[in-house]
């Protein structure tokens, strides 16, 4: 069904439009506005992990000269059962609502209790003490099975997981899902493993910190400038946060410097908003480092026992996954992704899959990239590994044996339409890296990773200039080069230089409802909004050829920038300089809710050395196989590939949050939080596959969350290679090794 | 509180003049420690006393008997003179470890030493060769053995109107080299979860007639360690003699166990950067001498 | 509150031409270049020296703008990712991060122009691992650093007048 079978410009690999201000530093972030007569403000935040507050004190601060404003939570909506639509998921405005500010309850530390706008940023800080908290303490729990144990001190007294009793409890979600009756196809299977494998909670750790600028008129209209994966989201989540109307909340997204799911929420936007309200000055708000680790949404941690049956042949025949995950204060929903999608790459007819998660007292967890997959992956992709070992099946044969094709379901029941798992696998089988012998001493691991994908909504607007330009309005923010994308897809359809189109983000108010830059979807959808108006351009340029010309419209064609009919053409520049007098202006917008969306597949294969004196692992080199459909711009489907591979990478030997007994996060930095650095690294060979998705007009399928999924399992059957000791507990970091390797 | 006074004296009359008059003030070399603690608000000065105007300072001079590095020589500097890398290549290795190229641009020797984390890749280094501090005051000058300057975690042995004016190694023997080991987790950007500081000396024959070993990041302060010294006089640094002095900073290590690592990962770890760093001394050695 | 500590005037040369601010003493120069010079291309992202991205030039020395007092530049010279650029022309390193894709959200990107370009008038023919460990402090979490490696190799070949 791809219209577009023979390229001009797709993949190939031009300039980026942004990119020219990116490497002169003119690009503008989020914390690179300023507006005249701004205030700052400061968030005071909770040094307990659980506590009420019995009262807040703000007349002293607000008593400071230079001090305009003061809020609490008070200030903002109470909330009841309202949901919020999300990035892929729907969040409850209740969960929402206390990590932008507690209202009367502490449930982690860092949580904001008050904020306030003065001239300074030192006088704000200053004016923050000098608000006056009484709090009354209470026991804190960090670890998920404390909070499950029957004298844990509860989060929510008021909530408790449907088909529940409404007892205390600190289970916020269970999840199950069964096809067929795994229990009797254990019964059949000749080998069975049955293990329990862990990953840590984390953070996105983008390098960019939160930030914001908000001004208020006297009519109670609010603008916003905050580096954000979603404007039109935070319009939605400012609007429902504070009680502001929606259509009086223009929101504008600067650059972003990182989100990878962690910017597609509100943390300091409705506080700048209220703030700027109160004052009648715009307030700028900037998210301290130590802030972004301790009071944003990291993922959760999470604990997985898979157990899985094969008969000798090497047919995977039963699974059953359970996944226990940290939810953090609120509920975050993570178990939902866990029980429908572990099994996504395997061929299964009888599985069993649940998901469970647990409130305890840090913030709530949020997307991370492929959200909750990658942690059940971990248990899953090393139990097939170990499951093929005990078998003695090479690991990617055992893979090629089991692998979804077209015509699978998947848990939900879905059958898979054209997916491209097994060609990657074929591509891993035949490499040279693995095929390459392991060097002495180092270990080769080999796993598979998922991603649903997402459709969603997204708009674009396409305007014709005079002088044969063309600009294109999304809104979209550019996390990884979309801009670039959007524009080769625009100039392959309308024949036009790249350089001729002008892709700009434009803001809530300028371009249609579109939804978060994330769940691997703006090339997808973004971009069939993109081709779609560059169709209609195509189509009314081509009547308007034909009307002078007196021709049939079907017989006007369209090639190489220009309309023709037997030897007449008008070209693109042409058609946009007489568009007054032809018929008025070129202007074309598109809204759509993708329905073209094709699950992703990934192939990754590591080789890692361990020093087994001190437990260092050094990974020597590393190949990301990937099915993108078709890659419009392959710097970026690469770029994707490499980014997410290296963030799993960090997740598998160093990054993990470490919090004390009380509750305080222990490495809210980037000196403790390990992400890698350049010296920890090969280069991460990308492979791209293509097997084009039939439902969209190019082929695209996204390709931004799969490259996290499989490291993880990867590098932890490259370390047992390289050991003789099997890892299932992340991080690998040397201490556990070196402990593991003294025991075995 | 905000700093109140930033202050440039050009002369180490000039400073002590300054630091004299009792308002709470912090010695300026680099910046790297002194601006990130106050910025997570763990040090409060109301004055800032840059050294960097002081040539004395930031000096680096060699002679035949010594090398003398000003306390607030950056570590770029030092790393990159003609003699001090080569006549002390473990110094240079722990130098260029305290820190990213940004923060080696900026981090100096005395710095590193005066904030006295447990874990400063300096020390050991420093300690292995002998280096001795010229403490300046105002009654005048003394003098400590590196080992001796360090008294506890982030605590030196320096009142709060001296300074230090700069490091005094004594120039290595013939056959001498030195060597600084540390274990992170990540190749960079971590501070040490371990290390090690070594100077070994050599003769003809292959015999240790002298050993200076120096451990960090598993006590309170950097330790030297006699008995690990001992185990190698005499010896050809064969593995017996080595797995002595590996046992022996083992049992002089008194490590924590913390975000960075377990107190029995430490101890385990730091008797095999010993290990390690005394054959990478042997081998300095043996090349300079092929 | 406790006044308000006197402002400091420094005069500097940024980007090659005289620059005049005032400052507190306190003040860190990453801080001043944005919000006093209005010389935003340099960015923060801890303000503890552990990411890089606030790297500039002094005295053409490598350094992270958040861990020097803007006092302590009186006298000096500053370069900024602003002044990298000769006009229109780009510097190599610049140009290949272009061409290579070297960049995804660019928040990283000012400090690696800067912490490049240092690398290549210190260094000019590194190998891929003396790259990776001068650019160690340059934190980046979209791109995996490949091809940013890639970039500044390919920029060094330009600069000895190698072709690609």
């Amino acid at each position: 069904m791809n219209a577009y079978q023979e390229f001009k410009i797709i993949g190939s690999r031009p300039i980026r439009p942004d990119g020219l201000d990116k490497v002169t530093g003119r690009a503008r972030y989020g914390a690179d506005l300023n507006m005249q007569g701004q205030l700052y403000g400061h968030v005071l935040r909770s040094p307990h992990a659980h506590a009420f507050i019995k009262s807040i004190d703000c007349s002293k601060a607000l008593a400071m000269e230079g001090v305009l404003a003061v809020m609490t939570g008070e200030d903002l909506v109470e909330p009841g059962s309202q949901m919020l639509g999300s990035g892929e998921g729907a969040l409850a405005l209740k969960d929402v609502v206390p990590m932008v500010m507690s209202q009367g309850k502490v449930l982690f530390h860092s949580q904001a209790v008050a904020a306030v706008a003065a001239t300074s940023p030192e006088l704000a800080a200053e004016a923050a003490q000098a608000v006056e908290v009484m709090y009354d303490v209470l026991p804190a729990v960090t670890d998920v099975h404390k909070a499950l144990a029957a004298d844990a001190p509860i989060l929510h007294d008021d909530r408790f997981p449907d088909g529940y009793p409404e007892e205390p409890t600190n289970l916020a979600t269970h999840i199950s899902l069964t096809v067929g009756d795994p229990d009797a196809a254990f019964e059949k299977a000749d080998v069975v493993i049955d293990q329990t494998y862990s990953v840590p909670m984390c953070h996105q750790g983008y390098i960019e910190p939160h930030a914001c600028v908000a001004r208020a008129d006297a009519a109670g209209r609010v603008e916003l400038w905050c580096c954000t994966q979603g404007h039109f989201t935070v319009r939605h989540y400012t609007s429902a946060v504070t009680g502001i109307d929606l259509g009086k909340i223009k929101v504008t997204a600067s650059e972003i410097g990182g989100g990878f799911g962690g910017k597609t929420t509100v943390y300091l936007e409705p506080l700048a908003v209220v703030l700027a309200q109160k004052s009648g000055r715009p307030v700028k708000m900037v998210m301290d480092r130590g802030d972004v680790f301790r009071a944003t949404g990291p993922a959760p941690g999470a604990e997985t026992k898979v157990k899985l049956g094969a008969t000798r042949d090497g047919k995977l025949v039963a699974a059953d996954v359970e996944c226990l995950m940290d939810s953090g204060a609120y509920n975050g929903n993570p178990a939902g992704i866990p029980a429908f999608m572990a099994t996504a790459c395997y061929k299964l007819k009888d599985a069993r899959s649940t998901g469970r998660s647990v409130y305890t007292n840090k913030p709530k967890i949020h997307a991370y990239r492929a959200p909750s997959i990658p942690q059940v992956t971990l248990g899953f992709e090393l139990a097939v590994t170990e499951l093929a070992a005990e078998l003695g099946i090479d690991p990617i044969e055992f893979r090629l044996m089991n692998a979804v094709e077209e015509g699978d379901a998947n848990m939900m029941g879905a059958p898979y339409k054209r997916i491209g798992l097994r060609e990657c696998l074929e591509v891993a089988r035949n490499h040279g890296h693995y095929k390459s012998a392991v060097a002495e001493g180092a270990g080769r691991g080999v796993a598979m990773g998922y991603w649903i994908n997402a459709g969603m909504q997204s708009s674009a607007t396409l305007n014709v200039i005079a002088d044969g330009h063309v600009s294109i309005l999304t809104g979209s923010p550019d996390i990884g080069g979309s801009r670039a994308s959007l524009a080769l897809m625009a100039s392959e359809v309308l024949g036009i230089p790249f350089e001729h189109i002008h892709l700009q983000v434009a803001a809530t108010d300028a371009v249609g409802h579109t939804d978060v830059t994330g769940g691997s979807r703006t090339t997808l959808a973004t971009g069939q909004a993109v081709i779609q108006a560059a169709e209609e351009c195509v189509a009314e340029m081509c009547r308007r050829a034909a009307a002078e010309w007196e021709a049939e419209p079907g017989l006007v064609t369209w090639s190489q920038g220009a309309a023709h009919y037997g030897d007449q053409s008008l070209t693109f520049e042409d058609l946009a300089g007489r568009a007054g007098a032809m018929g008025g202006p070129l202007t074309f917008s598109t809204s759509l809710t993708s329905t073209s969306t094709a699950p992703g597949f990934g192939v990754h294969i590591c080789d890692a050395e361990v020093d087994k004196e001190t437990g260092r692992t050094t990974i020597t080199r590393y190949t990301a196989i990937q099915d993108a459909g078709r890659a419009i711009h392959p710097d970026y489907v690469e770029g994707q590939m490499q980014g997410g591979a290296v963030q799993g990478i960090g997740w598998a030997l160093n990054e993990e949050y470490l919090y004390s007994d009380e509750g305080a996060l222990e490495n809210p930095g980037f000196l403790d939080y390990r992400i890698p650095v350049a010296s920890d690294l090969p280069f991460i060979n990308a492979v791209i596959v293509e097997v084009p998705n039939p439902l969209h007009p190019f082929g695209v399928k996204g390709v931004g969350e799969v490259p996290i999924v499989p490291p993880m399992p990867a590098i932890a059957e490259a370390v047992y290679q390289s050991t003789g000791v099997r890892f299932r507990d992340l991080p690998l970091n040397p201490p556990k090794i070196v402990a593991a390797l003294a025991n075995s | 509180m905000a700093v109140q006074e930033f202050i440039s004296p050009t002369s180490l009359s000039e400073a002590q003049q300054v630091v004299g008059d009792g308002a709470a003030s912090s010695w300026l070399a680099g910046g790297t420690d002194l601006l990130v603690g106050i910025r997570l608000g763990a040090r409060d000065p109301a004055r800032v006393i840059d050294l960097k105007q002081i040539p004395e300072l930031t000096a680096i001079e060699i002679d035949e008997t010594s090398v003398r590095i000003g306390a607030a020589a950056s570590a770029f500097d030092v790393l990159h003179n003609s003699d001090v890398p080569s006549l002390f290549p473990g110094l240079a290795e722990a130098l260029n470890l305290i820190g990213s190229t940004q923060i080696t641009g900026r981090c100096s020797a005395g710095g590193n030493l005066c904030n006295a984390s447990p874990a400063a890749d300096s020390i050991p280094a420093l300690i292995a060769n002998g280096a001795q501090c010229r403490i300046l005051g105002p009654d005048g000058e003394r003098a400590l053995a590196v080992e001796d300057f360090v008294v506890g975690p982030n605590q030196n042995a320096l009142a709060s109107d001296e300074l230090l004016v700069e490091l005094i190694l004594p120039r290595p023997a013939v056959g001498t080299s030195d060597a600084y080991l540390r274990l992170t987790p990540r190749t960079e950007m971590d501070i040490a979860v371990a290390g090690a500081g070594v100077s070994i000396t050599m003769d003809e024959s292959g015999e240790c007639t002298a050993a200076r070993i120096a451990i960090g990041a598993v006590a309170p302060t950097a330790l030297l360690v006699e008995a690990a010294a001992r185990a190698l006089m005499g010896s050809q640094l064969d593995q017996t003699a080595i797995d002595g002095a590996v046992a022996a900073v083992r049992a002089a290590a008194t490590p924590i166990s913390d975000k960075r690592g377990t107190a029995e990962y430490r101890t385990h770890v730091v008797g095999v950067l010993v290990s390690r760093a005394i054959a990478n001394a042997q081998a300095r050695i043996t090349e300079a001498r092929s | 509150m406790n006044n308000p500590p006197n402002k400091m005037a420094v005069q500097a040369t940024i980007n090659g031409e005289s620059a005049a601010f005032l400052c507190s003493p306190g003040q860190v120069l990453a801080e001043v270049l944005r919000d006093e010079l209005e010389l935003i291309g340099t960015k923060i992202g801890c303000n503890t020296g552990d990411c890089g991205a606030c790297s500039v030039l002094v005295d053409d020395r490598l350094v992270c703008s958040c861990l020097v007092l803007a006092a302590e530049v009186e006298g000096k010279s500053v370069q900024t990712v602003e002044g990298v650029a000769n006009g229109g022309e780009l510097h190599p390193v610049q140009q290949k991060l272009l061409e290579h894709g070297g960049l995804q959200c660019g928040i990283c990107t000012p400090g690696v122009v800067i912490a490049a370009k240092a690398l290549l008038e210190h260094n000019p023919d590194p190998t891929e691992e003396q790259a990776r460990y001068w650019l160690a402090g340059n934190l980046c979490r979209c791109t995996g650093y490949d091809k940013i490696i890639r970039a500044v190799l390919d920029a060094s070949k330009t600069m000895r007048g190698e072709a690609a």
